[in-house]
């Protein structure tokens, strides 16, 4: 210590990467950052707005699941993870599809112009048929068009999936001014009125969630069991690798795609024909979105995927609830929102990487 | 006095110990060869020295003086070079715009009296450089010539040197040990990391053994002989010696005609490439790295169309010739010709790395049955079959293949395509990266195929294994076949010339 030459000091602490956790040293850390977050929240919200932090907090409960609210929710929850579970197979692929809300919106606009013009016209049952095949085949097409262009050319696929969005939007649009001549920018449900799905014990919602719940574990054992999952799995790893063996890549990334689409469009489907019977641009609401937070917080895991799209809805609702009762601006909740996704997300880094502390040199002299 | 010296230096990597109580001493004006079989430490404890990492546990000394290196550019405080093994250098810039690239000088900065100082450098220690030219016209050894004048210019004292060969021929490694000899004449303390032991021998004072992160001593050149160093570097006594058996009967199974590929930026990778390959006899190819070996192996394999020219394979069981070109490799596999291919990019090609090894052996036979859901029956037999005769050390068959060490890796690898029951088996630098053991199975498991009268493909860097391995060798330089030559009667420097061929000048078969 005494004849160094230079002043340099020693780091304090260096970070390593973790080879393996626990399981439940993972959940520990999750429950951690978690607690810390609705802590930081508290503080927050105690000197910028001066209300009590814990009646905030069972605001964000109740807005979510208090009286009357909690189908509702699970509702919104099964519609937000079908669209996770649509993007997740290309995701996995590592194609980052960040077009899922046209795809959504495509499949909505399929599904309602099938109940404007063909309501009445055909039995309800076939209605109900012709809405499921042509949103499911509008998402497909939506979806395969930037795939083939990838595929084949090499485009952007963010780029390329993310301005097909604005082309679903406007021609949302166009069909609004065609469906309704007195320029309402929603047509709803005194103009849609057919195709409705039959409602299960009193409520549209639950075979909406019935639905999604189904489709859950079918995809869990497609992407795990099937050879197509697997196909996925080795060209998301590594294209080089699929090239090696003679994956067909250009197929997959198609084939892929569509099945994409295909669940966005289903969303679609369920959103307009199983809950609002109504339609706007803005009907999808930013869940395209959102859903590639879902699916990135799930790492991919259509089982783990429910959890996820429950945090999520859960934190939206209940901020929503909390502006509104406590007459903060909206922007509050968004604050609160992005406070827990902040320690949720950056806890991920503790659980792949230690931080070490070294000891201090004079500690190691004494040591010795 | 001691130029540098490491006292208890110990550095972990979570769980991994890297280095463990290393204990290490550089004299002034010697050149010591850090010994050790990959993932020894070597590189670790480098980068120790040279600020990349910092230690954990332990002290260095520059001069006799107790130093922290907590970056770079402590190190080049204390007049530490480091010449990495993967160039750091900017393309489009020339070698003096490289050399003086991040200096803060004081003075106003003048390219003129750099360019002369660079020139000075060059005559100084027999460097062969011209300031003025652009990296991206250099070839591999010029860029290296650049890296080390670079650490020079900055007036390292003390350079280090990352497996500087392993990219150069026999011709280039030994004008770089020319060099390395003036430098020490010069008083400048020179660490060179290696694994290949006639380089220790012929060019360091000392060397010093690290095994397992561990180190073991440190020995004079002049005093010790391979068979003691490979001893103290494996842990026990190996013999080096492969078995090379004479070729069976060898018929010709795969034949090369005037094979040419265009790449996309239009640059001519194969040129007009001509060769056979026979059953039971091991084919060698050599050549400088990017010469054309891979685009040659994988226009085989079906992953690129060749623009022009024959691949006809001939079928063991019939004599039936079959024309392999512009066929993908599930047409290839389809017809019924048994090519396995263990490319030089295991875990980005041959395997993929966050898979398990079950799924990895998967991925040739995926497909069989008409299920459309995973049979894992098969490849869970395979995995384990593998692990127990490969003697593959992992925890389970469930461990991602990324995790194994490079020779467990490779292992799994090979294991997969030579259960594949191959008549054609074609490997890419199946050892780089592996220790003694692990390289020596790889040989005897190619061996292996060869006596069982596979015709196998063997692209090799280490000459002196080509030679001792192969029955012939095939020699290309800039994309075209400069000769073929006997495994058993070539010299290396012969092989050295001919990979250093000009264009144009080709050979008969012998």
């Amino acid at each position: 210590m005494k004849n160094k030459i230079k002043k340099t000091h020693e780091p304090l602490f260096h970070i390593s990467k973790r080879t393996d956790i626990s399981f439940s040293r993972g959940v520990a850390i999750r429950i951690i950052a978690i607690l810390a977050a609705l802590v930081v929240c508290a503080i927050v919200t105690k000197v910028f707005t001066g209300d009590d932090p814990i009646s905030i907090f069972k605001t964000i409960y109740l807005g979510a699941f208090g009286s009357g609210r909690t189908l509702v929710t699970i509702h919104e929850i099964a519609i937000l993870l079908c669209i996770s579970l649509a993007v997740t197979p290309a995701f996995r692929m590592k194609f980052w599809n960040t077009g899922a809300e046209g795809q959504v919106l495509i499949g909505c606009l399929s599904t309602a112009m099938c109940m404007f013009y063909l309501g009445g016209k055909v039995p309800d049952g076939i209605l109900i048929l012709l809405m499921a095949i042509f949103a499911i085949v509008s998402g497909i097409i939506w979806a395969v068009i930037p795939a083939f262009f990838k595929a084949h050319w090499g485009t952007n696929e963010t780029l390329f999936t993310l301005m097909l969005n604005y082309v679903a939007i406007q021609l949302i649009e166009f069909f609004l001014k065609v469906a309704d001549k007195t320029g309402s920018n929603v047509v709803g449900p005194d103009l849609l009125t057919h195709g409705w799905f039959p409602k299960l014990f009193g409520t549209n919602y639950l075979l909406n969630i019935l639905i999604v719940a189904i489709l859950t574990i079918v995809l869990y054992i497609y992407l795990n069991y099937s050879k197509h999952g697997y196909e996925i799995s080795v060209v998301g790893e590594s294209e080089n690798t699929a090239k090696y063996i003679g994956i067909n890549v250009k197929k997959v990334i198609v084939r892929t795609m569509a099945v994409s689409g295909a669940i966005c469009g289903l969303a679609g489907l369920l959103l307009v024909g199983g809950a609002s019977h109504s339609i706007d641009s803005n009907l999808a609401g930013g869940r395209g979105f959102t859903a590639i937070m879902v699916s990135w917080l799930a790492k991919f895991n259509p089982i783990t995927m429910i959890l996820t799209s429950l945090l999520i809805v859960f934190l939206e609702r209940g901020a929503d609830e909390v502006a509104s009762k406590f007459g903060l601006n909206a922007d509050f909740s968004a604050i609160l929102t992005g406070i827990i996704l902040f320690f949720i997300i950056g806890c991920e880094f503790f659980i792949n990487y230690k931080i070490n502390f070294n000891r201090s040199k004079n500690n190691k002299k004494e040591e010795k | 006095m001691n130029a540098l010296e490491l006292k208890n230096v110990t550095k972990r990597f979570g769980d991994v110990i890297a280095n463990k109580n290393i204990n290490l001493t550089v004299r002034s004006g010697e050149i010591l060869a850090i010994l050790g079989e990959n993932g020894s430490g070597k590189t670790t404890l480098m980068n120790m020295i040279s600020g990349i990492y910092y230690p954990d546990e332990g002290e260095i000394f520059v001069n006799g003086n107790p130093v922290t290196i907590s970056s770079p550019k402590d190190a080049f405080d204390l007049k530490i070079g480091m010449i990495h093994q993967h160039f750091k250098l900017v393309d489009l810039f020339t070698a003096t715009e490289n050399i003086v690239l991040g200096i803060h000088d004081k003075h106003k900065f003048n390219l003129k009296n750099a360019e002369k100082k660079v020139a000075e450098i060059s005559a100084k220690y027999g460097f062969d450089i011209d300031p003025k030219k652009k990296i991206y016209e250099m070839s591999v050894s010029e860029k290296q010539t650049v890296e080390i004048v670079k650490v020079l210019y900055r007036g390292a004292d003390i350079l280090i040197l990352d497996e500087p060969t392993a990219v150069l021929t026999p011709q280039e490694t030994e004008k770089l040990f020319n060099v390395i000899k003036n430098m020490k004449k010069d008083g400048k303390s020179i660490i060179i990391i290696t694994h290949k032991m006639h380089e220790v021998l012929s060019v360091s004072d000392r060397v010093a053994i690290l095994r397992r992160g561990e180190y073991i001593d440190t020995v004079v050149t002049a005093e010790t002989n391979e068979a003691e160093l490979t001893e103290m570097m494996v842990g026990k006594k190996i013999s080096l010696n492969i078995n090379r058996t004479e070729p069976k009967e060898p018929t010709d199974r795969l034949i090369i005609e005037n094979l040419n590929l265009t790449n996309a930026e239009g640059v001519k990778v194969l040129d007009d490439i001509s060769f056979t390959a026979k059953s039971g006899e091991i084919l060698g190819i050599a050549g400088i790295a990017g010469s054309g070996q891979k685009e040659l192996l994988e226009s085989i394999a079906g992953l690129i169309n060749s623009s022009k020219g024959n691949i006809t394979y001939i079928d063991p069981s019939n004599n039936n010739k079959i024309d392999l070109r512009k066929k993908t490799p599930v047409q290839i596999r389809e017809l019924g010709v048994r090519l396995s291919f263990v490319p030089e990019d295991r875990l980005g090609m041959g395997l993929v790395g966050n898979m398990d090894i079950i799924n990895n052996m998967m991925l040739r036979s995926y497909k069989n049955g008409h299920s459309i859901f995973l049979d894992k029956k098969p490849p869970k037999q395979l995995a384990n079959k593998i692990i127990d005769e490969l003697e593959v050390v992992t925890p389970s068959a469930t461990t991602p293949v990324r995790r194994l060490s490079g020779g467990n890796v490779q292992k799994v690898l090979v294991g997969r395509e030579i259960a594949a029951a191959p008549t054609v088996l074609m490997a890419a630098y199946p050892v780089r990266g592996l220790d003694i053991n692990s390289s020596y199975t790889i040989y005897n498991l190619l061996n292996k195929q060869k006596e069982n009268g596979v015709a196998v493909i063997f692209v090799g860097e280490d000459l002196d294994v080509l030679l001792e391995l192969c029955d012939r060798i095939l020699v290309i330089s800039s994309g075209a076949v400069s000769g073929i030559v006997d495994g058993r009667t070539a010299k290396k420097e012969e092989i050295g010339l001919l990979m250093t061929k000009a264009k144009g000048a080709k050979e008969n078969e012998k």
